[in-house]
C-alpha cells in the first residue's frame, strides 16, 4: 500500500482516528480510550500488519496541558510505517499496555514512564529504566527542575 | 632401597629445598617472559621491548612489582584459608618437581613409584584452587574454583590412562627406568599407533588439568571476571600464577619423560652411527629441548583457541577421551603382551 | 474493555529490588539453593558499563534482568535546550563506533525536513564512508567476539585491521573516533586528494586478510561448536522485539533499510543482503562477516569515480530553522536502524527529539535467548548482539 492508499484504509477502520497534520508520513491520531482497541486492529489486520514497534515515545505539550504519546510503527511484511499518536490527561497521564501486542513496549513503556510519568495499566513490571529507583520527578517534562541542571543564559 | 630422606644430609636437604626453590622462581620467570613473547609473535606485535634488553628483565621488574603491592584481602573472606590457598599450590608444584629425572645424573628423588607419585600429589594442587575459589567469599571466585575442581578430577583419569599405556610397556613406575627403557626408541613412536594416541591424549588432558586455553574455564576471564584468583593481589597472586607456570614445566617435563625419552637422545634401532652421533649432544640439553618444543605446543594452543563451555568441557572428557583412552590402555596391553613392539629385544 | 476507567494509583510501580525479592520468592525452600549474581557495571564482557542481574541455579542462567542507565546522559533532554547544529556533535557520543552513520541520520534528518538537495559527491562520499565505518565497527566487533570466547588474539587481529581505517579516517576526516564529520548540508570539509587512493590500498590488504579472519576462527571446531544452535531468535520474536540491523537479519528477515528505502547513493550501487537460517549465534556471526564482504564490495564500486562537486551545499550559521511539523526518519547503521524524531516549532531548537537507537531494542532480546543456558552462552549472546552502552542509555 502506499501513503494515499494506507491513509484511506486507516480512515475507514474506525470515524474516530483523525490524520496528523505537518508531519513527514502517515500519521494518525487515536483518542485515548481506543487506544488498545485501535493498535490491536493495527497488528492484525491482514492488510496492514504492524509487526514491528520501531519506536515509542511521548511529547510534552505543556502549553496545552496535555501529554502526547507517539507510536512509530513498522510493517515488515507490507513495508509500510506509520505514526500513532495518543493525547493523555497532562496532570494524571495513564493508559494501557501494549506488552500483549509488541513484546519490545515492556521497555519502551518503562523508558516513558520513566522520563513523563506515563503509568500503564497491565504493565508486567513498571519500573525505572535509565534512571534509579528512587529518582524524584520525570526529566523530559518540560517544568521538571533538579539541582544539577544550569541556568542557561540564552 | 634406602628412604628418600635417609640418602641426604641435613645440610643437603636444605640445599636441595633452597636450590629447588630458586630454580621453580627462575624457570617461572622465564616462562612468563617466553609466553608473553610467543603471544605476542602470534599477535603480530613486539611483546615487552622496555626493560632490558628486547624486554628480558621485564619479569624481574614485574615480580618486584607483585612483592611491594599490597595484599589485599576481603573483608568478608575466610582469612586463614584466604592465606593458605596459593601455598598449597605453590607447595604442590614443588613437591612434583623434585621427583623428575632431568638428566641420568641430575634427579634429586628417583622414587621407586614416579610415575604414581607425580599424579598424586600434583592432584593436591587443585586444593589450592578450590580452597582460594570458597574462601574468598565471592559467587564468581567459587564458580571458578567449583570448575576447576570438577575439571581437574575428570581430565586426572585420561592423564593416568594415558601414563597406564608407558607403564604396561616399561614395565616400571620408576621415571628412570621408563627412561631407560627408551634407549631404543622413544615410546611414542615405538609403540605401534598407542604410543601416539596416548601421548595425544596426555597433551590435551594435561592442558585441561593444568587450566591452560582452550580449558581455562576456571579464569575464564570473559565470563568469571579472574575466576577463582578475583579476589587475590600481590604476593598471593604471585604464588598463584608461579603455581601455574610451574605445573605447564611439569607437564612437559612428564610428557618429555615419559612418551620423548626424557634425557635420551633421539636413537634408532640398529643405525649404530646414527645413534653415537646423537649420543655427543648431552642428555639435559635433550631433556630441556624437549621440554621447551612442549612448552612451545602447549602456548600455541592457548593463544589459537577459545574456550570450550562447561559442559562441552565434561563430554569431552567422559564420552571421547575416557573411552578412547581404555580402548587404548587394552590395545596396549595385548602388544606388550605379545612383545608386539618396534625394537623390542634391544635390551 | 476499552471503557474501563483508568487512574494513576490504579497502576502499580515497581523496583528492581521488588522484582528481584518476588524472584527469590518464588524460590522452594527444598532441593538446591538458586542465586543472584551482579554481572556488571564493571565486567570485562558487558563492553562497557551494563549491568546484567543473572538469577542462576548452579551455571545455568534462569533469567536475565538488565539494569540500564549507567551512562545515561540526558541526551535528550540536552537536545532540548541546543541547537539542530549542536546535535550532529552529540551522535557521535552515542553508538561511538559508528559515529558518522549517526552523523549522517541526524544530518539527513534536518535536510529533509528543510528540503535540501545534496549534489552527487556528497552522497557518493558519505556513502563511501559510511561503509568504511561498517567494516571498521565489524573488525571490532570480530575482535571482542573472539576475546569474549576466550580467544585473545582475534582481538588483536582486529584491531590491527581497524587501524588502517582509522588511520584514513585520520588523514580525512582528522578525528578516529568521533568524527563530527557529516553535517546537515553537505561535510564538514572536503576529502582528501589520495583519500580514494589509501582506500583502494586498504581494499587490496583487507581482502585476503578476511579469509585469515575465517583461517583463524571461523573453522575452529570449538568456535562452531560454541556457536551453533546457541541462543536462537525466531524471525517472529525478533520482530515482535524490534530488533534491527544484523540480529534481525540472522533471524532470515531481509531488513535492511539501504534496499528498503535507499538513502545516499546506494540504489545505484550492487550488494546483497545476508541472512541467516537459524538465528543462532553462529548465524549472526555469519551475517556480519558477510556484511564486511559486501561493504567491501560497495566501497569498490564507488571509488573509482567520485564525482566532482562542492563539499556544502549550502552553508548554515551557527543556527538552523526547521519549520514546524514532526519529522521521523532512519538510517542503517552496523547495528541496526538508527531513527531521529524531530518534533519541530519553527525555531532553532528542537521542542522535542527522541533518539530511536538500536542497541535498545536488540538488548532487549537477551531476555529471550539466555534463559536455559550457561553463563559463557550468556556472554557468547550478548557479544553476537554486538552492543554499545551509551547507544543504550543515550
Amino acid at each position: 500500500m502506499n501513503n494515499s492508499d494506507l491513509e484511506s484504509y486507516l480512515l475507514s477502520l474506525d470515524k474516530d482516528l483523525v490524520l496528523r497534520e505537518k508531519s513527514d508520513r502517515v500519521s494518525i491520531t487515536v483518542p485515548s480510550e481506543k487506544l488498545l482497541q485501535v493498535m490491536t486492529q493495527l497488528r492484525h489486520d491482514r492488510a496492514l500488519t504492524f509487526d514491528m514497534l520501531s519506536a515509542h515515545t511521548a511529547i510534552d505539550w505543556s502549553n496545552e496541558n496535555k501529554l502526547e504519546l507517539i507510536y512509530q510503527l513498522y510493517s515488515s511484511e507490507h513495508h509500510h510505517r506509520i505514526m500513532v499518536g495518543v493525547y493523555l490527561n497532562r496532570e494524571a497521564p495513564v493508559t494501557f499496555s501494549l506488552c500483549s501486542l509488541w513484546q519490545i513496549a515492556e521497555w519502551q513503556e518503562r523508558e516513558v514512564f520513566d522520563m513523563f510519568g506515563v503509568r500503564y495499566q497491565n504493565h508486567p513490571d513498571l519500573r525505572r529504566i535509565l534512571l534509579e529507583d528512587e529518582w524524584q520527578g520525570h526529566p523530559l517534562l518540560k517544568d521538571y527542575k533538579d539541582d544539577f541542571m544550569l541556568e542557561r543564559p540564552w | 632401597m634406602p628412604s628418600v630422606s635417609s640418602t641426604l644430609t641435613m645440610p643437603l636437604m636444605v640445599g636441595t629445598v633452597l636450590g629447588v626453590v630458586g630454580f621453580i622462581s627462575v624457570v617461572a620467570m622465564i616462562l612468563v617472559y617466553a609466553e608473553r613473547k610467543v603471544a605476542a609473535h602470534f599477535q603480530c606485535r613486539l611483546g615487552p621491548m622496555r626493560v632490558g634488553w628486547h624486554g628480558t628483565l621485564q619479569s624481574i621488574a614485574d615480580s618486584l612489582k607483585l612483592f611491594l603491592k599490597e595484599d589485599i584481602v576481603p573483608t568478608k573472606a575466610d582469612h586463614l584459608l584466604h592465606a593458605f590457598a596459593p601455598v598449597i599450590s605453590v607447595m604442590a608444584a614443588i613437591l612434583t618437581l623434585i621427583a623428575i629425572p632431568f638428566s641420568s645424573h641430575l634427579v634429586l628423588a628417583d622414587v621407586s613409584i614416579g610415575v604414581l607419585y607425580v599424579s598424586a600429589v600434583s592432584g593436591i594442587g587443585v586444593l589450592g584452587i578450590l580452597l582460594g575459589g570458597w574462601s574468598s567469599n565471592n559467587k564468581w571466585s567459587l564458580l571458578g574454583a567449583m570448575r576447576a575442581g570438577a575439571q581437574i578430577i575428570s581430565y586426572e583419569l585420561s592423564v593416568t590412562l594415558s601414563l597406564l599405556v608407558i607403564i604396561l610397556f616399561a614395565g616400571s613406575l620408576r621415571l628412570t627406568d621408563i627412561v631407560h627403557s627408551q634407549e631404543a626408541g622413544w615410546w611414542i613412536w615405538r609403540a605401534p599407533g598407542v604410543g601416539l594416541l596416548a601421548f595425544v591424549l596426555f597433551l590435551i588432558a594435561s592442558t585441561a588439568e593444568i587450566n591452560r586455553t582452550p580449558f581455562d574455564l576456571a579464569e575464564g576471564e570473559s565470563e568469571l571476571t579472574a575466576g577463582f584468583h578475583t579476589e587475590y593481589s600481590g604476593l598471593r597472586f604471585a604464588f598463584f600464577f608461579l603455581a601455574e607456570y610451574m605445573n605447564l614445566f611439569i607437564v612437559a617435563a612428564m610428557g618429555a619423560t615419559l612418551f620423548w625419552g626424557g634425557w635420551m637422545p633421539l636413537h634408532i634401532g640398529g643405525f649404530t652411527a646414527f645413534n653415537q652421533l646423537m649420543d655427543f649432544i648431552p642428555g639435559t640439553v635433550w631433556f630441556f629441548g624437549k621440554v621447551i618444543t612442549l612448552i612451545f605446543v602447549i602456548m600455541w594452543f592457548r593463544w589459537t583457541f577459545p574456550r570450550l563451555r562447561v559442559d562441552q568441557l565434561m563430554s569431552l572428557e567422559w564420552k571421547v577421551l575416557m573411552p578412547l583412552g581404555f580402548l587404548n590402555l587394552l590395545v596396549a596391553a595385548f602388544l606388550s603382551l605379545f612383545g608386539w613392539y618396534f625394537f623390542p629385544l634391544v635390551f | 474493555m476499552v471503557t474501563t476507567t483508568l487512574s494513576l494509583s490504579s497502576v502499580p510501580i515497581s523496583s528492581l529490588d521488588k522484582r528481584i525479592q518476588s524472584l527469590e520468592n518464588e524460590q522452594s525452600s527444598l532441593g538446591t539453593q538458586e542465586y543472584f549474581v551482579n554481572m556488571g557495571p564493571q565486567h570485562p564482557s558487558t563492553h562497557g558499563v551494563l549491568r546484567l542481574v543473572l538469577h542462576l541455579d548452579g551455571e545455568t542462567v534462569k533469567e536475565v534482568i538488565p539494569v540500564l542507565g549507567y551512562v545515561h546522559r540526558g541526551m535528550e533532554k540536552k537536545c532540548e535546550f541546543i541547537g539542530y547544529r549542536q546535535q550532529v556533535h552529540l551522535t557521535d557520543r552515542l553508538d561511538y563506533l559508528c559515529a558518522l552513520m549517526n552523523n549522517w541520520a541526524i544530518s539527513h534528518a534536518i535536510e529533509k525536513a528543510l528540503n535540501i538537495e545534496l549534489n552527487e559527491r556528497i552522497q557518493v562520499v558519505r556513502t563511501i564512508l559510511a561503509e568504511l565505518q561498517r567494516i571498521q565497527s565489524h573488525q571490532l566487533w570480530w575482535g571482542v567476539f573472539g576475546m569474549d570466547l576466550g580467544a585473545f588474539t582475534p582481538f588483536l587481529y582486529g584491531f590491527r585491521d581497524r587501524e588502517k581505517i582509522t588511520a584514513i579516517f585520520e588523514d580525512t576526516i582528522g578525528a578516529r573516533l568521533t568524527m563530527n564529520f557529516i553535517q546537515p548540508g553537505g561535510l564538514m570539509f572536503d576529502i582528501t586528494s589520495d583519500f580514494a587512493q589509501k582506500v583502494k590500498e586498504f581494499i587490496a590488504y583487507f581482502k585476503p586478510i578476511l579469509n585469515e579472519y575465517d583461517e583463524l576462527f571461523s573453522g575452529n571446531i570449538i568456535v562452531q561448536e560454541r556457536l551453533r544452535n546457541v541462543g536462537i531468535l525466531d524471525a517472529k520474536t525478533a520482530i515482535s522485539i524490534g530488533t534491527t540491523g544484523p540480529i534481525l537479519r540472522a533471524s532470515g528477515v531481509a531488513h535492511d533499510l539501504r534496499k528498503l528505502e535507499p538513502y545516499g547513493v546506494y540504489s545505484q550501487v550492487q550488494f546483497d543482503v545476508p541472512v541467516g537460517a537459524t538465528g543462532d549465534c553462529w548465524d549472526r556471526y555469519q551475517v556480519r562477516m558477510q556484511e564486511m564482504r559486501e561493504s567491501i564490495k560497495i566501497v569498490e564500486q564507488l571509488i573509482d569515480n567520485i564525482p566532482e562537486g562542492k563539499h556544502m551545499v549550502m552553508k548554515f550559521g551557527a543556527k538552523i530553522r526547521v519549520p514546524e511539523g514532526v519529522y521521523y526518519s532512519e538510517m542503517e547503521t552496523a547495528r541496526g536502524i538508527y531513527g531521529n524524531f524531530i518534533v519541530a516549532d519553527g525555531s532553532e531548537k528542537p521542542y522535542r527529539l527522541h533518539m530511536r537507537t538500536p542497541n535498545f531494542n536488540n538488548l532487549w532480546s537477551i531476555i529471550r535467548m539466555a534463559p536455559g543456558l550457561r553463563i559463557a552462552d550468556l556472554v557468547t549472546i550478548l557479544s553476537s548482539i554486538d552492543i554499545v552502552v551509551p547507544d543504550i542509555d543515550r
